[in-house]
């Protein structure tokens, strides 16, 4: 796959070769992604041994149905690193999204009306953070911060309490469990609409990032703006869109996560960029942008739910701790990344 | 204010002429953070509309204590002061410290710990108490500045690191429970006076003084800005950075630690949930506000003290209007968009075309959109 991106002059005729032999061969750019998915498997198998009950369908379905938000977050979070830029404001969007969508549909409003609303708001205050970063020149970072301040002052002027969303409400329905396969007992496949959402954005995300323009132009942005311009690439509409992409793709997660749990409040969804951003750093994007896959960031926020399922299963790691081995793992991988940067130097 | 005299060395002119005065006042409207003494008076007028008493200072007749919402917000402003110190000499190198609000509440959940497991109601055991909790505070600097400067990683993931980490630590410390301890000495930290004025100012005013001493009459301050400048032509200049980048995440931490003590001293309770939540936003929001650029490279501390003050005032305002606390969030983002709207390019621009064509004083649109908020 990187051969496409470092070298798009090539012509189609050369890539089928090359893309397989390269897809097979490691090399420094797919190392992080590779170590998140050993990471992963290594985390399932001792799972498996330690605790049991990890490889079994309801184990997994669980995993899906409770990270769908996550998944989806840290595929538009992807799309901003990936420019080297970051969003901080999806966690804060996330609350407000989810609070106006909950009161306008106890309201009695059209549900298919409020979730399109719902995605809407989230697109607001990307096209917001977009246009402070493009035009203003801001930096991603405080500019997102703003916005960030902006979303969670927002919904606390709503409501400071807990809103319900109504239980016979149609956007619940989002959440009704399709039982795939009917395993013994609770042993279940189970998938629910919100799921499969998720894995429709990282189809879309997927294909979008490595067989269009501007999936191209993202990367290129990331590897040397100065560069991107002098080519004649679009870098203004490029990074105003990612920024919409981020928001929509937050306001679509707020969708997915009321439907799911039903309830909205002012403090939803607080440090939730900071798990987007460790999914999409152990996931193997670089914070600098330019390298990195989406499906990395998948398994990179499988990496994080595997890891809860596990702290909880063991029950002797005190849960306080948990933020502290996210932050080792965390670590490791940042320090991997800062081994593969200079390694690629040095070659 | 008094704190913040040292600090204009980096304004140009000394006072050698006979309109000296109006050179200062000149020196002061040119400076970067002049649209934050701009919105600090707003706040105040505000204030004052709603309540025309509102700056009256009273002395207690017994006490000769001195009490009204001026003195209120000098105390509210004395662990933002802190943090934003630190944060602007951690930024001036190029670099951020996301971590500070984790470490205020490391620093308060060990001291609480510390003091309640101790049971010791004497100064002593206070004194022991915030030795540790800074001592634990320069720890966890040293891990920032080495994993930044050797290992070379990016100052934002580093501390997002910590910040994330930190937290965890926090709340194993204190086993997850929000700590309370008593103890006289410690608590007069932050409700005591001296000479009328709380203590708590009095000690972040000279902290702010001895930082301005430091960086500004020596070389430090020069060889920081050096590497936010230039990394490499500093490297070339014979300026270490790795000694100086230690030192500064480690200032940064510590000013952090006393934050920390500060804000937990004043209810004898660490809430480790949140405790110093959302305190690295505070900080970086009064540095932006001071007109320090995130950019790295020159930075003033004057500026920083300001912004910590604008956001005291902003946070004190809020509740004098009855507006619920919760939604203070949404005032400092307006605050931040205007404040990097009228640094950027393009609205300068905009500001020097219209002012080349009319003469009359530019800051009337922002003065609108400020009043909106």
């Amino acid at each position: 796959m990187s051969t496409l991106i470092d070298r798009p002059t090539q012509g189609a005729p050369v890539t089928p070769k090359r893309s397989l032999r390269s897809r097979l061969t490691p090399n420094l750019e797919t190392l992080p992604t590779l170590a998140a998915v050993v990471i992963f498997i290594g985390m399932v198998i001792y799972g498996e041994i330690a605790y049991g009950r990890i490889v079994q369908f309801s184990t997994i379905s669980n995993l899906l149905i409770n990270n769908s938000y996550l998944i989806i977050l840290a595929v538009g979070l992807t799309f901003v690193i990936l420019t080297g830029g970051v969003d901080l404001s999806v966690g804060a969007v996330i609350a407000i999204s989810s609070l106006v969508g909950v009161m306008l549909a106890n309201a009695g409003w059209n549900p298919g009306v409020v979730m399109v609303l719902m995605i809407l708001i989230g697109s607001a205050f990307g096209i917001a953070s977009g246009v402070l970063v493009q035009y203003f020149n801001v930096q991603p970072f405080i500019a997102t911060l703003a916005m960030m301040f902006l979303a969670r002052g927002l919904a606390s002027m709503l409501s400071t309490t807990p809103e319900r969303l109504d239980d016979d409400s149609p956007i619940r329905a989002l959440s009704t469990e399709w039982k795939v396969v009917d395993g013994p007992k609770i042993n279940d496949l189970i998938t629910t609409p919100n799921v499969l959402i998720a894995a429709l954005v990282v189809i879309v995300a997927f294909f979008v990032l490595h067989r269009t323009r501007l999936g191209r132009t993202v990367y290129a942005i990331g590897g040397s703006e100065q560069s991107a311009l002098l080519m004649g690439l679009p870098v203004v509409r490029t990074k105003l869109l990612v920024y919409v992409i981020s928001g929509t793709l937050a306001g679509l997660a707020a969708v997915v996560y009321t439907s799911k749990l039903g309830i909205a409040q002012n403090i939803t969804g607080v440090g939730w960029e900071l798990d987007a951003i460790a999914a999409v750093i152990i996931g193997g994007t670089l914070l600098t942008g330019g390298a990195g896959f989406v499906l990395g960031s998948v398994i990179g926020a499988l990496v994080l739910g595997l890891m809860n399922v596990l702290i909880t299963r063991d029950g002797s790691i005190p849960p306080e701790a948990t933020t502290i081995i996210t932050g080792g793992i965390l670590l490791v991988f940042v320090l991997l990344q800062r081994l593969v940067v200079s390694r690629k130097r040095k070659t | 204010m008094s704190a913040a005299s040292p600090a204009p060395a980096s304004g140009p002119g000394s006072a050698s002429g006979p309109s000296s005065a109006r050179r200062i006042v000149g020196a002061v409207i040119h400076q970067p953070y002049i649209w934050a003494i701009v919105a600090l008076l707003l706040l105040l007028i505000i204030n004052l509309v709603k309540d025309p008493s509102y700056l009256g200072v009273s002395v207690n007749a017994t006490t000769g204590n001195l009490s009204g919402n001026v003195i209120d917000i000098l105390r509210a402003s004395a662990p933002i002061m802190m943090i934003a110190i630190g944060m602007t000499l951690v930024i001036a190198t190029r670099g951020i410290d996301l971590s500070v609000g984790s470490v205020m509440a490391v620093s308060g959940a060990v001291s609480m710990e510390f003091m309640n497991n101790s049971g010791g109601g004497d100064a002593g055991t206070a004194i022991m108490a915030a030795a540790l909790a800074l001592g634990i505070s320069a720890v966890l600097g040293t891990v920032n500045g080495v994993l930044v400067s050797v290992v070379g990683l990016q100052p934002f993931i580093t501390t997002l690191i910590t910040m994330l980490a930190g937290r965890g630590l926090a709340k194993v410390i204190t086993s997850g429970q929000n700590t309370s301890a008593t103890n006289e000495p410690f608590r007069w930290l932050a409700n005591g006076t001296v000479f009328g004025f709380p203590v708590i100012f009095v000690i972040g005013a000279v902290i702010v003084a001895i930082v301005a001493i430091l960086v500004r009459r020596t070389a430090l301050g020069l060889m920081i800005e050096s590497i936010g400048i230039n990394p490499r032509a500093a490297r070339m200049a014979g300026i270490r950075p790795i000694g100086i980048l230690i030192s500064v995440y480690i200032v940064s931490a510590v000013l952090a630690g006393i934050a920390g003590i500060f804000s937990t001293a004043s209810v004898m309770t660490v809430e480790v949930a949140k405790t110093g939540l959302n305190a690295e936003m505070d900080a970086i929001l009064a540095v932006v506000i001071g007109g320090t650029s995130l950019a790295g490279g020159k930075f003033s501390l004057t500026g920083s003290v300001i912004g910590a003050l604008l956001i005291a005032t902003l946070d004190k305002t809020i509740v004098f209007l009855s507006i619920p606390s919760s939604a203070t969030p949404a005032f400092k983002a307006i605050v931040i968009v205007v404040i990097c709207l009228l640094q950027s390019q393009r609205v300068r621009a905009l500001f020097a075309r219209r002012r080349s064509r009319t003469t009359p004083s530019a800051p009337v649109p922002t003065r609108k959109e400020t009043v909106s908020a």
